[in-house]
């Protein structure tokens, strides 16, 4: 574990993580500083973010500035570090819960502005920090501990929602693809312009032991692995079939001037 | 309009006057949403800031524009934001995030009454306690188009020096009124900036006091590597509910404010030598209440007014020896009572405290004033 060459990523004496065993944050913490190394990224540069939460947790352990402790609020954060300090990095790790309950407003309107900053959304389909609560990316009919009768709501889909509200690079994949994953950070975190990224994770304590009776990591992720999809094989699905599946792929990339104020005069570079 | 600061006698809006101050003190990020009646001071700095190398943001909502804020001010930036009442109780939350992070951040807060724009002065107790958690507030009253720069100028100063969010404490009634304002040279604006560490990162304990209980700030990105937690954390930085580390750092982050009172707190006293009939006001109130004093005098009474520039934290020894020199004093203010029960609280053991209010969305007139006077005085 010393010898670890990622080891200098993380922030010195906060190993280990307080997240629970078999959790899809300690997953994809892994995935960044893989592929933060890959990039050789400047952590001296790096901002990471995060609101509440467990994936809010994941920036704690960078060794990097952090901002974190308030829910929903972490775009509005970055964007005035961004736009005050252009020359820095800055990363958001949400959940789902902070990105799309309380974050909703201030992610379309991030997205629309396009933002020059990526955005980590850890979907582990509840709220799980705090006690197993629906979410508004809930499976339809799943129990949680407040839809105990199973849930009501359509669940948000995040990527086509990030994507029709403007984001520049949109993609979903999933703690039970590394490898396709962490090419997905490193092309969300090259990209000029608002980056968005959805992992679909593991929530073994909460969400798997209420909507799916069983707390084992193993079977959870093999129920969001039974479920998954990559995008070339889903367009060939019946739509009712793709209904319930988590799509994966890399779904759009676009080349568009990023956000620098509301009020930039022309003389200004 | 291409300098950052406009030296010279200006007839000026006083929405436009806080932009100035602002400007003067070196405000270099404003994000605002709007909101009647303070959006003058938006779309002012929407044009004079991007000028003088400056960011602006229309944020989405208020807690879009105080965030920004915070976040540009952990970047470096002197970074402000302006609302009005009910946009404040959106920022409250943002607010208690600087309180507990410590980061410096001026709040213009134009108080209106409910979904109107009339005169009040209600908000005085949100502005001190609206945010959950312990905290202590700065809150500054200005109550003239010369006050709001003045005073705006000076809460940049205060917020650098606290690390604690400051409120200029604005009121319909002098954001939307014109009249004179000088602005100074600029060798006459002395800047405060926040300290910053003297040492390399690796020797750096980001959250260990200064013995004036505030630690240096360095900017993000300049390799310190620091977290910014709304949650208790020790001197390092790290979350820690150690119920040691969480009381230490709220007694050291209320202490800052509490124990620097004589340095934040200024009052303005007026006809107080002699004086044995005591008016409090702050804010606009002020205006009416000199006035009144000055017929007072005219009228054979010993009345004095003792005006509050900083309203949080309380100037608790000015107020306290005003009253052990008076008889009576009038607690005036444009709202059902509040800032009255400090009065009573420091000055009732030693006078007489009589309570002047009024909120009918109008300011108390020289003659209500007056009237008031005189029948404590009969």
């Amino acid at each position: 574990m010393k010898n670890n060459p990622l080891r200098s990523y993380i922030r010195p004496g906060y190993l280990p993580h307080m997240f629970c065993p078999g959790c899809g944050a300690g997953q994809v913490l892994h995935f960044f500083v893989r592929a933060a190394d890959d990039l050789g990224l400047d952590f001296d540069k790096l901002v990471a973010i995060g609101g509440v939460g467990c994936a809010a947790r994941i920036p704690v352990y960078l060794h990097a500035d952090v901002l974190h402790g308030v829910h929903g609020r972490t775009l509005p954060w970055a964007m005035g570090i961004k736009l005050y300090k252009p020359d820095l990095k800055v990363v958001i790790f949400a959940g789902d819960g902070d990105a799309a309950a309380i974050g909703g407003n201030h992610l379309i309107h991030a997205a629309r502005r396009n933002l020059d900053v990526t955005m980590i959304v850890v979907n582990n389909l509840n709220f799980g920090m705090t006690g197993g609560q629906m979410a508004p990316t809930t499976p339809m009919q799943c129990a949680t501990s407040t839809t105990p009768f199973g849930n009501q709501e359509n669940p948000f889909d995040l990527c086509a929602l990030a994507q029709s509200a403007g984001a520049t690079f949109v993609s979903r994949w999933a703690t039970t693809r590394p490898a396709q994953t962490i090419r997905a950070i490193k092309k969300a975190l090259t990209h000029n312009g608002f980056a968005f990224l959805e992992i679909i994770s593991q929530c073994p304590t909460n969400f798997g032991r209420r909507a799916l009776s069983t707390g084992e990591a193993v079977k959870v992720r093999q129920w969001i692995a039974d479920r998954t999809v990559t995008l070339a094989k889903a367009t060939a699905m019946d739509p009712e079939k793709r209904a319930g599946a988590f799509v994966l792929g890399d779904f759009h990339q676009a080349a568009a001037p990023v956000f620098r104020g509301t009020s930039v005069s022309g003389t200004e570079e | 309009m291409k300098d950052r600061i406009l030296t010279g006698t200006h007839f000026m809006l006083g929405n436009h006057a806080v932009v100035e101050g602002a400007l003067a003190a070196g405000c270099d990020f404003f994000a605002g949403y709007p909101i009647t009646p303070a959006n003058e001071i938006s779309q002012r700095m929407s044009e004079r800031l991007p000028a003088v190398g400056g960011r602006f943001i229309q944020g989405e909502d208020e807690l879009c524009s105080i965030y920004a804020v915070t976040g540009a001010s952990l970047a470096g930036a002197r970074a402000m934001t302006a609302t009005a009442s009910a946009g404040y109780n959106y920022m409250m939350e943002g607010i208690g995030y600087a309180v507990a992070a410590e980061i410096p951040a001026v709040i213009v807060d134009v108080q209106r009454c409910r979904g109107e724009n009339f005169a009040t002065q209600s908000d005085v107790m949100q502005m001190r306690w609206g945010p959950s958690g312990d905290h202590e507030m700065i809150v500054l009253a200005p109550a003239s188009v010369q006050e709001l720069f003045d005073f705006t100028f000076r809460a940049f100063n205060l917020a650098e020096r606290y690390r604690n969010p400051v409120i200029v404490m604005s009121e319909t009634t002098i954001a939307l009124m014109r009249e004179k304002l000088v602005i100074p040279q600029s060798a006459a604006l002395q800047r405060r900036h926040r300290e910053r560490p003297k040492v390399p990162p690796d020797a750096f304990m980001p959250f260990r006091a200064d013995p004036d209980g505030v630690p240096p700030l360095p900017d993000l990105g300049e390799g310190y590597r620091i977290i910014h937690s709304l949650n208790p954390h020790d001197e390092a930085g790290g979350i820690n509910w150690d119920p040691d580390v969480f009381e230490g750092l709220y007694r050291r982050i209320t202490g800052k404010i509490k124990n620097n009172v004589d340095d934040i707190s200024r009052v303005q006293s007026f006809f107080m030598e002699d004086a044995d009939v005591v008016v409090t006001a702050y804010g606009s109130e002020a205006r009416s209440a000199l006035q009144m004093v000055k017929i007072a005098r005219d009228r054979g009474h010993r009345a004095g007014l003792l005006k509050l520039d900083t309203v949080w934290p309380v100037p608790e020894k000015q107020l306290a020896q005003a009253a052990r020199q008076a008889d009576v004093m009038l607690a005036v203010e444009m709202n059902i009572g509040k800032y009255a029960a400090e009065i009573e609280r420091l000055c009732g053991r030693h006078c007489e405290v009589v309570r002047v209010t009024k909120n009918r969305g109008l300011m108390h007139t020289t003659g209500e004033l007056l009237q008031a006077l005189e029948e404590v005085m009969r």
